[in-house]
């Protein structure tokens, strides 16, 4: 069973963690932002989309880190 | 010929200069520098930290406009130039924050940088000679000792309203002695660049370099460098009693004064030249509006890097080395 490529996931090259029973300590989430209560937090693919501190119903995305230069003109 | 500007009721007569050579006859207009130095006067009027009003006088208009143009556009200053964005949740974009950033005076002698090279690399054009480093790191948060009831954003949150003072001048290599005691700051420092709420951060860095006005107008020393002529004023036929009053209303305050019962001119230079007595017939033929030609008040305002009166000389210094420059050129030979 072969799933095509999706965007940020990279398939394991190895089984070998899984077949011996490790459970990633690292999460593996995507930073969001609350809309209501702005707290930040990470969520799983399987976690419902609410924030954890508030219950709100409405969060973003957390912009990436990286630089971007502009002009100041 | 006179040297005086006609102003009529709806036209502006005798505009042009026609104090050159060949112009008419019997009279020697050639250019004679010992005759522009008898003639030429300078007189100052006020100067401060901020604003200069002073007169030139017995100079012509090309000569005047010219050290007006220069004072904009290319006596040189210091202005954010590239704007390195690390995060920004606020809700002013990316683009808009930096352009704001751009235009912030910064209160920094211009003489201290020297030119950045274009021709470089990107990565070898800065340096602590070329480059003044700024950053702003702020991030907005609730204020928890903000008082019950309290609706203003101010109260209720720390950093909700970034201003230009909270750009922090980071001194790179010899910069730290050069800069010491006089560091960078921004001219006026309650500019307001961007407002936030808790939870949204702006973190960046900003690259100042050299410029000048004609490139963008950040580069620009001053907010305005304008001059207007000298108004003049003359009474051609006594205007007395209540005429006189109304004379003088026709004018803003000072510039008639009634003495003996009798209109007289006190301080024409407070003239805005409104026309406004050209509209009451009982005034024609009895007043004559005018403005000397040769004779400039100008006004500089700076944005705060340089006293006026520095940007005014720096002018005559760009003018002159033009001219040096067109001197030496193969044209003038």
């Amino acid at each position: 069973m072969s799933s095509p490529q999706r965007e940020g996931f990279t398939a394991p090259s190895s089984i070998s963690h899984a077949a011996q029973g490790y459970v990633a300590s690292k999460s593996l989430g995507v930073k969001y932002h609350c809309a209501q209560c702005g707290s930040s937090f990470s969520l799983n693919k399987t976690d419902a989309i609410r924030c954890k501190d508030c219950g709100h119903r409405v969060i973003y995305k957390a912009r990436t880190k990286r630089m971007v230069q502009f002009e100041a003109r | 010929m006179s040297n005086i500007v006609d102003i009529e009721y709806n036209r502006v007569n005798n505009t042009t200069s026609t104090d050159f050579p060949g112009h008419s006859s019997g009279e020697d207009f050639s250019w004679d520098i010992e005759k522009f130095k008898n003639n030429f006067e300078i007189k100052i009027n006020s100067f401060n930290e901020r604003e200069g009003n002073f007169d030139l006088i017995n100079i012509d208009t090309s000569i005047a406009n010219a050290f007006r143009r220069i004072m904009i556009a290319e006596v040189p200053s210091v202005a954010a130039e590239t704007i390195y964005i690390f995060n920004n949740t606020s809700v002013i974009q990316d683009e808009v924050l930096s352009h704001r950033i751009g235009l912030i005076p910064l209160k920094v002698d211009p003489d201290v940088l020297t030119w950045v090279d274009p021709s470089l690399d990107e990565k070898d054009r800065h340096t602590d000679e070329n480059t003044i480093v700024l950053s702003l790191d702020v991030t907005c948060t609730h204020n928890p000792n903000a008082p019950e009831g309290s609706t203003d954003p101010k109260e209720l949150y720390r950093n909700a309203h970034i201003y230009a003072k909270d750009l922090k001048f980071e001194p790179q290599g010899r910069q730290i002695e050069i800069f010491k005691g006089r560091p960078v700051v921004a001219a006026d420092p309650d500019i307001l660049l961007a407002k936030l709420r808790p939870g949204q951060e702006i973190h960046l860095r900003a690259h100042c370099i050299l410029g000048v006005g004609s490139d963008h107008a950040k580069f620009s020393p001053v907010s305005t460098a304008s001059y207007r002529l000298m108004p003049v004023i003359d009474i051609k036929e006594p205007i007395t009693g209540q005429e006189a009053k109304k004379f003088q209303k026709c004018f803003p305050s000072g510039v008639i004064g009634i003495k003996n019962d009798q209109a007289v001119v006190e301080n024409p230079r407070k003239d805005t030249v409104s026309r406004e007595v050209l509209r009451h017939p009982e005034f024609e033929g009895k007043v004559k509006l005018g403005r000397k030609r040769d004779h400039f008040i100008f006004n500089v305002e700076s944005t705060g890097a340089m006293p006026p009166d520095e940007i005014f000389i720096k002018s005559i210094r760009v003018l002159k080395s033009k001219a040096d420059q067109l001197r030496n050129s193969p044209i003038s030979q």
